[in-house]
């Protein structure tokens, strides 16, 4: 039975990219809609999975790394099962619809395989119940993401729009990272049930806090909230069928999942609750007020998704029983309205050639059915009775009236915030449906129907929801609750509550929503016309932090790679020489061995220092290669005298060949024959040569004062014939004990000079000026 | 710059006796010093002298086929080496098999030697190759 329900957990992930696979080779159209089943197909088996097991199913994938802790489990329950079914029917509608609007598009089919990965990294970051598992699939959506923003690549608002979302979102993922194993560190497993099990040693840690944080920074940059949310809205560059999947109902939203995920071990820390509340309530009132001040139909869209995404944390952060089901209530109703109203701002952008809210008006007559959708969904958004976002209203205005201390400010802001949903929604619906009729730059009429499908679809299950609240509630939302808190819920959803101060709230923010819907007209340019917001948002800090790291990466790659050979060299011979010197000091200064005397095999020794002096001397560069090869072979004497010939015999040969191939390369190669140094720079130099030949000499001599351990040798020697049958010891060692060394060095090799290769070819250049 | 008289004439010789000298320590490295290392160095002075004296064309011509080919045979050597140690399932990678067939004596024949000519070989490949680059006739 379990085997099965792996299978069955991991089978949606492989239909996805099965089905990526499969887009891949078709065109087009056709594209799409093989995505679109396979989308509903993977709806279909969770739905059957979670069905057939009732409740929480957990598996262990393929991919589990047990080696390092890592089970890399999947587990299906109420919350993973409320964004699945977000994830793979919105997903299917997504991708009819796109097959549609991008029809003829030559591009159509890389969207829909970017779509589909991004369906299955989604599935996977919210079936995971393995932190690490999460990690992977959370930032496979950002780098899908990164690719759907930036579709239209040759568009720079759009490339720069998809690298601020990568940036941001990226760079919340590796905080995100550190904190995730921080946890998982304190807790003793990456399980995330088993964190949450373990929640007592995660808080007792002592980088609870610092952990914590991380982790938020990894949340409110993915699900933008203040000050990380304006990325949100230039991610509007992205064609409207992504921007309807991605950035409104599913990834922005993940990381409002993961809070919701880790709520059972943080929901009792004060820091926790008031970052959450603090964050969200910033992040819901910011972007009402931007919202307003936008005609653009998508970025208007975008910015009251900041608002809802604020509102999410926010009841994530209040969570008592009540928040938790406003909050999976809210969420279920915000991705169905808002993905409906973004396919129809995308039908009003295809079909009328322009999405300036402020350019369109009376498209009632024309299109009926995009119409109706879009007043469905508005209703929805704006909380109207009886539609499903009304229930979510009512529980939202309940959550935060009995949020505690901070309950009137966070009610207050929050009766502002949803007044200015209500003018948005009637600007939505009516003013651009209603009223009169404007000009166009295209003839409006209603779309095809698999572009219609999606809105419709969308917008009727809010009114269907609705209906029937405590349906929804039990079958959907209860579980989902019943994660937050991380214990079962029981709050019925109703969607009459009766005559309550509630229901007062609700009517006082229609009427509010409405004035200010009446006077859009003139308080819109107004709040456009306040230019501190585009001067002094965090945008402009981003853009300061960007420009700044590019400063900063030019200016040291002009100190550091200055192109200067010699003085690349003086700082590696520097360093070769200082490191060493520092490691003896820092081990108590150096050691000299005892009893150090010269005897008659001493005139190897005076071969190497007439070498290194004669060296110094040589004015010609050639006399220079000479002697210094003078000392290589005075090294060799050494070698040969103190009983090691074969180290004897391969320093004379590579002594021959290196001044064979210096004297070559000098003959051939445009070089200086004479030295033509200015006294000073000999200075330089000579002070250079005198630290790292002092620094050698420190080394070796710190190496002859530690004591020997001769059981390496002694092994060596022993085994040598019986192991190896051969009497050079050296030679066994390298074919033979450690011919596995040999076997990475001769391959080093073979790499060093097919890079020489390469790199001379493509400098095929006459190497001697005038032959 | 041509190359003396002198150079020109001997350049035979001074491409020969080092090959032979080579061998010589690649065969006898196991039990003295040399071995597939400085075997490969030392045929390595001889081609690149040889090279000196009659041109690298000549040079190229002498090793039949191009620097970086051998580099690919020598690797291809080493590593076959270190697969015939499966012939024995237990064995690890690299682990040397060894055979002694009685031919008057007993010849010790292993597969080091197979790894020890791969080692000579990449070596000869990996000098002459970047020497030629460096000095580029072949570039041309």
């Amino acid at each position: 039975m379990m085997a099965v329900l792996d299978i069955a957990l991991i089978l949606p992930l492989g239909v996805g990219l099965l089905a990526a696979g499969l887009a891949a080779r078709l065109r087009g159209h056709r594209a799409a809609v093989a995505g679109s089943v396979a989308a509903a197909l993977g709806l279909l088996v969770y739905l059957l999975v979670s069905i057939g097991a009732g409740g929480s199913v957990p598996a262990t994938p393929f991919w589990a790394v047990p080696s390092l802790g890592i089970d890399g489990g999947l587990r299906l329950d109420g919350l993973s099962l409320l964004f699945v079914l977000l994830i793979t029917g919105i997903g299917a509608l997504v991708l009819l619809y796109a097959g549609r609007y991008l029809q003829g598009d030559p591009r159509l089919t890389r969207l829909v395989v970017l779509l589909l990965v991004f369906m299955v990294s989604m599935l996977g970051a919210v079936t995971a119940d393995d932190v690490i598992t999460l990690f992977v699939f959370w930032e496979l959506t950002s780098i899908a993401s990164f690719f759907l923003v930036g579709y239209d690549h040759e568009k720079p608002a759009a490339r720069k729009a998809a690298l601020q979302a990568l940036l941001i979102t990226g760079g919340g993922g590796l905080a995100l990272l550190a904190g995730l194993i921080l946890v998982a560190v304190a807790a003793g497993t990456t399980s995330l049930s088993g964190i949450i099990a373990a929640r007592e040693a995660v808080l007792a840690h002592p980088a609870a806090v610092p952990a914590m944080l991380l982790v938020l920074l990894g949340c409110f940059t993915k699900s933008a909230q203040f000050p990380f949310h304006f990325w949100l809205p230039n991610a509007m560059a992205a064609p409207t069928p992504v921007s309807a999947y991605l950035h409104s109902a599913t990834m922005v939203k993940l990381g409002v999942y993961l809070l919701a995920r880790l709520n059972p071990v943080y929901q009792t820390e004060a820091l926790w609750q008031d970052l959450l509340t603090g964050a969200g309530l910033l992040t819901a009132a910011t972007g009402a007020l931007l919202a307003l001040r936008e005609t653009d139909l998508k970025r208007v869209l975008a910015h009251t998704t900041v608002t809802a995404l604020g509102t999410l944390v926010l009841l994530i952060g209040i969570a008592p029983d009540l928040a938790a089901t406003a909050a999976v209530t809210f969420l279920l109703v915000h991705a169905l309205y808002k993905a409906a109203l973004f396919l129809v701002a995308g039908i009003l952008d295809h079909e009328t050639g322009t999405r300036d809210a402020s350019a369109l008006g009376g498209l009632r007559g024309a299109m009926p059915w995009t119409a109706a959708a879009a007043v469905l969904a508005a209703f929805s958004m704006a909380g109207l009775p009886p539609f499903v976002g009304f229930v979510a209203k009512e529980i939202v205005y309940e959550a935060k009236l009995a949020a505690g201390g901070a309950a009137a400010v966070v009610a207050g802001i929050g009766f502002l915030v949803n007044a200015a949903m209500v003018a948005v929604a009637g600007l939505l619906s009516w003013r651009i449906f209603f009223g009169p009729q404007r000009p166009t730059p295209r003839v409006p009429h209603d779309p095809p129907k698999s572009m219609l499908a999606g809105p419709v679809l969308l917008a009727g299950l809010g009114l269907l929801a609705g209906a029937a609240p405590g349906l929804v509630g039990a079958l959907l939302l209860d579980g989902a609750a019943a994660a937050i808190l991380g214990r079962p819920v029981d709050v019925p959803l109703k969607l009459w509550h009766g005559f309550t101060p509630v229901l007062a709230l609700s009517a006082a923010t229609i009427g509010l929503g409405l004035l200010i819907l009446l006077g859009w007209g003139r308080l819109m340019p107004r709040l456009r016309g306040v230019s501190a917001v585009d001067r002094l948002g965090p945008s402009r800090g981003y853009e300061h932090a960007l420009a700044g790291l590019v400063a900063w990466a030019d200016g040291t790659t002009r100190t550091v790679q200055h192109g200067s050979l010699r003085g690349y060299m003086r700082t590696l011979l520097l360093v070769a020489a200082v490191a060493p010197l520092a490691v003896l000091v820092a081990r108590g200064g150096l050691d000299l061995p005892a009893g150090v005397g010269l005897d008659a095999r001493a005139f190897a020794f005076g071969l190497i220092a007439l070498g290194a002096v004669a060296t110094a001397m040589a004015r010609s560069t050639f006399a220079a290669v000479m002697a210094v090869g003078l000392v290589g072979f005075g090294t060799a004497l050494v070698f040969l005298m103190h009983g090691a010939p074969d180290v004897a015999l391969t320093q004379f040969t590579v002594e021959v060949l290196l001044v064979v191939i210096l004297a070559t390369v000098l003959i051939r190669l445009p070089v200086q024959r004479r030295d033509v140094r200015v006294p000073r720079q000999r200075v330089g130099d000579a002070a250079v040569a005198l630290v790292l030949g002092g620094s050698v000499a420190a080394l070796l001599l710190a190496v002859l004062a530690a004591p020997f351990d001769p059981r390496l040798g002694v092994w060596f020697g022993e085994n040598s014939v019986p192991g190896g049958y051969g009497r050079n010891v050296v030679n066994v060692i390298l074919v033979d004990f450690r011919a596995l060394d040999t076997l990475g060095e001769i391959a080093v090799l073979a790499i060093a000079a097919f890079a020489v290769i390469a790199l001379l070819r493509g400098a095929a250049r006459p190497l001697r000026p005038g032959s | 710059m041509d190359p003396s008289l002198i150079l020109r004439v001997s350049a035979p010789l001074l491409l020969w006796v080092p090959m032979v000298v080579s061998l010589y320590l690649l065969i006898r490295g196991h039990n003295d010093p040399g071995g597939g290392f400085v075997g490969g160095l030392v045929a390595s002075a001889g081609l690149v002298f040889y090279a000196i004296s009659r041109g690298q064309e000549a040079a190229l011509r002498a090793m039949r086929l191009p620097p970086a080919t051998w580099c690919g045979i020598g690797l291809l050597a080493a590593l076959g080496s270190g697969l015939l140690a499966w012939l024995d399932p237990a064995a690890g990678f690299l682990t040397h098999r060894w055979w002694f067939p009685d031919i008057g004596f007993k010849l010790p024949l292993g597969t080091a030697l197979v790894f020890d000519i791969g080692v000579y070989l990449t070596v000869v490949g990996t000098v002459t190759a970047m020497v030629f680059a460096l000095v580029g006739e072949e570039a041309r």
